[in-house]
């Protein structure tokens, strides 16, 4: 399959400009990577609204949280390595425990950061910003989605982490998607099996249903962007369907969204399930595509563990 | 009745304000150990250093109104050094945010009133502390929301001195200075102890007038449980222009009780019923 790639990070810098231009009370934090993260946008056309604190992720999260007491709906980016990592405790401390309305828009998440290698590669943020209670978690599938993200937590009020890749991304939706919080999309129906995939894995899981069929496996494909909370409903409904759920993420296997997955399907629905996903290990360089070949992320291995997940039914 | 406290000319009669607040500190010290005593745990020393500062800001020298706690004019108070909660919450219970009754509630399962301060449950409390180090950067937040809100309202920040061991302390001094917020004062408790020992001997941090001076703010150096220093400080403070002011406030942990005078012992263990008993008695009888 060929798809239209289209990063990510430029639909968070138009939309945060955007909103930038709707809402006086809107300001944006950044530590030194306002390239990077695309803020630079909204730093260039709101100077007084926008604060480049230099490298000290601790002390943006801790303004964030100040400036957000005062009635400001404050974005805050940076890689997701160091938001969630550098700066976990004055997160939990400082913006969920208060339940401050504090957007933390990280970027460069996952292994397709490539290069960098594994001090840049973050794979436990989900995990990290799952577990805090009153933080909302979402990873967009494409361009388009990361748009309607960030538009709609601009009008939600509390803390939320949103999660974007550095890579350019297939794109699944057009301008007319909007993503609500909680609930999961369900991009193609099926019987035998579900996929439920988040970020660059959705085109994954897509492919993936293809090649199923030509071995009479019909698959949903389910995009669950909404990390937390998490559509109950979909996950219920597609184990009960389908009888199988194969979890895809380029995030550690341990406490991601497989993991959130699994926590539903345990409590109120079991059925065989299987996660494609990082294994507890840290990353190394190379290119995107390698990497996602590198540790079982491809199209081959979604297929393989949907057929094993599909014998294990009863 | 609730009284809205404006920011009070004190300047033109320091004598007759120092007065008046010395026997609302007297008081409050009362209210701490017995609150720490009722709750079996707590932070006496901490919060005995912090008295006068506290009893300053809250009847003197900030605008609030303890029957509009969240409202959007008033000064703003973030203490950094959470363990300080008893302090912090006698002061707003004596200011009429809430009943001093309630502060024999203090870390109780259900009560308003947690171990560290909670924004979202204590009338008054502006931010939520506990983990040190972060109430800087906070107070620099919001002293910038009142510059792009156009609004003329002054954030003040009480650090512990263990607690400047912390490294984003220092990346708040560096922003503070940039951004010119010369609406922000900090306070710090030099109380000169931290739970292992003296400062000096753990993490050494002095000398602390120069470090901040370097770090490009405007430092004033007073004796913390001086009320006429202290109202003075907090005036210079409010002139400077261009740039963040610090006022470290020399103190003695455990301040006005005998034998928590500069006592380690008591950085965080409750009184017993005779250490509480003493106290009260050392400072005049129970509360009024």
């Amino acid at each position: 399959m060929t798809w239209e790639l289209k990063n990510m990070r430029p639909g968070y810098g138009e939309a945060l400009k955007e909103l930038g231009k709707r809402y006086s009370q809107v300001v944006a934090l950044n530590a030194d990577l306002s390239g990077s993260t695309q803020m630079a946008q909204f730093g260039n056309d709101f100077p007084e609204r926008f604060f480049n604190v230099g490298i000290a992720e601790q002390n943006m999260m801790g303004i964030s949280a100040g400036l957000a007491t005062t009635g400001k709906i404050v974005f805050a980016s940076t890689f997701a390595m160091f938001a969630t990592g550098r700066a976990y405790d004055q997160i939990r401390q400082s913006i969920a425990y208060p339940k401050l309305n504090v957007k933390i828009v990280a970027t460069h998440a996952g292994i397709t950061v490539g290069g960098d290698g594994a001090s840049h590669q973050m794979h436990e943020d989900l995990a990290l910003m799952r577990v805090i209670p009153h933080m909302t978690v979402i990873a967009p599938a494409d361009y388009y989605e990361t748009k309607s993200v960030i538009m709609k937590i601009a009008e939600t009020p509390g803390p939320f982490y949103v999660r974007l890749g550095r890579t350019d991304t297939p794109v699944i939706y057009d301008e007319d998607h909007e993503f609500k919080i909680g609930v999961a999309d369900t991009l193609k129906d099926g019987d035998d099996v579900t996929i439920i995939a988040m970020g660059l894995m959705v085109s994954k899981a897509l492919e993936a249903a293809k090649v199923l069929k030509r071995e009479d496996i019909s698959t949903r494909v389910i995009n669950m962007s909404s990390i937390k909370p998490i559509d109950k409903n979909s996950i219920i409904k597609a184990a009960r369907d389908t009888g199988a759920i194969v979890t895809a993420e380029e995030h550690n296997m341990i406490v991601g969204m497989g993991s959130a997955v699994a926590e539903v399907l345990a409590d109120s629905s079991p059925v065989p399930q299987s996660r494609v996903g990082i294994p507890n290990v840290f990353g190394e360089s190379g290119e995107s595509e390698e990497l996602m070949e590198a540790y079982g992320l491809k199209v081959d291995h979604l297929v393989e563990k949907a057929k094993y997940t599909v014998s294990m039914k009863r | 009745m609730l009284l809205a406290f404006d920011r009070n000319d004190y300047w033109s009669d320091l004598e007759s304000s120092v007065s008046t607040l010395t026997p609302i500190t007297v008081e409050a010290r009362k209210w701490i150990v017995k609150m720490i005593h009722a709750a079996r745990s707590g932070h006496p020393g901490g919060s005995l250093s912090t008295v006068e500062v506290l009893t300053a800001l809250y009847y003197e020298v900030m605008r609030h109104d303890p029957g509009n706690p969240t409202w959007s004019d008033r000064d703003r108070f973030v203490l950094s050094k959470g363990h300080g909660a008893p302090a912090l919450y006698t002061t707003l219970a004596m200011c009429g945010y809430f009943e001093t009754e309630e502060l024999m509630t203090l870390r109780q399962l259900g009560s308003r009133l947690q171990g560290h301060p909670s924004m979202n449950k204590t009338p008054g409390v502006d931010m939520s502390t506990g983990s040190l180090g972060q109430g800087l950067s906070i107070a620099i937040g919001m002293a910038l929301g009142a510059r792009l809100d156009r609004k003329d309202y002054r954030v003040y920040c009480m650090l512990g001195d263990g607690e400047i061991q912390e490294g984003q302390i220092w990346e708040a001094a560096m922003a503070a200075a940039h951004y010119k917020v010369d609406n922000l004062c900090a306070i710090l408790d030099r109380n000169q102890l931290q739970i292992d020992g003296p400062t000096e001997n753990i993490m050494s941090l002095s000398p602390i007038y120069s470090k901040f001076k370097a770090f490009g703010w405007h430092v004033i150096e007073v004796n913390g449980h001086d009320l006429k220093e202290i109202l003075m400080a907090f005036k210079e403070a409010s002139r400077i222009h261009g740039k963040p002011t610090i006022i470290i406030a020399n103190t003695v942990k455990g301040k006005g009780i005998s034998f928590m005078e500069g006592s380690l012992k008591f950085h965080g263990k409750a009184p017993s019923d005779e250490e509480l008993e003493q106290a009260l008695e050392e400072l005049g009888g129970d509360v009024r």
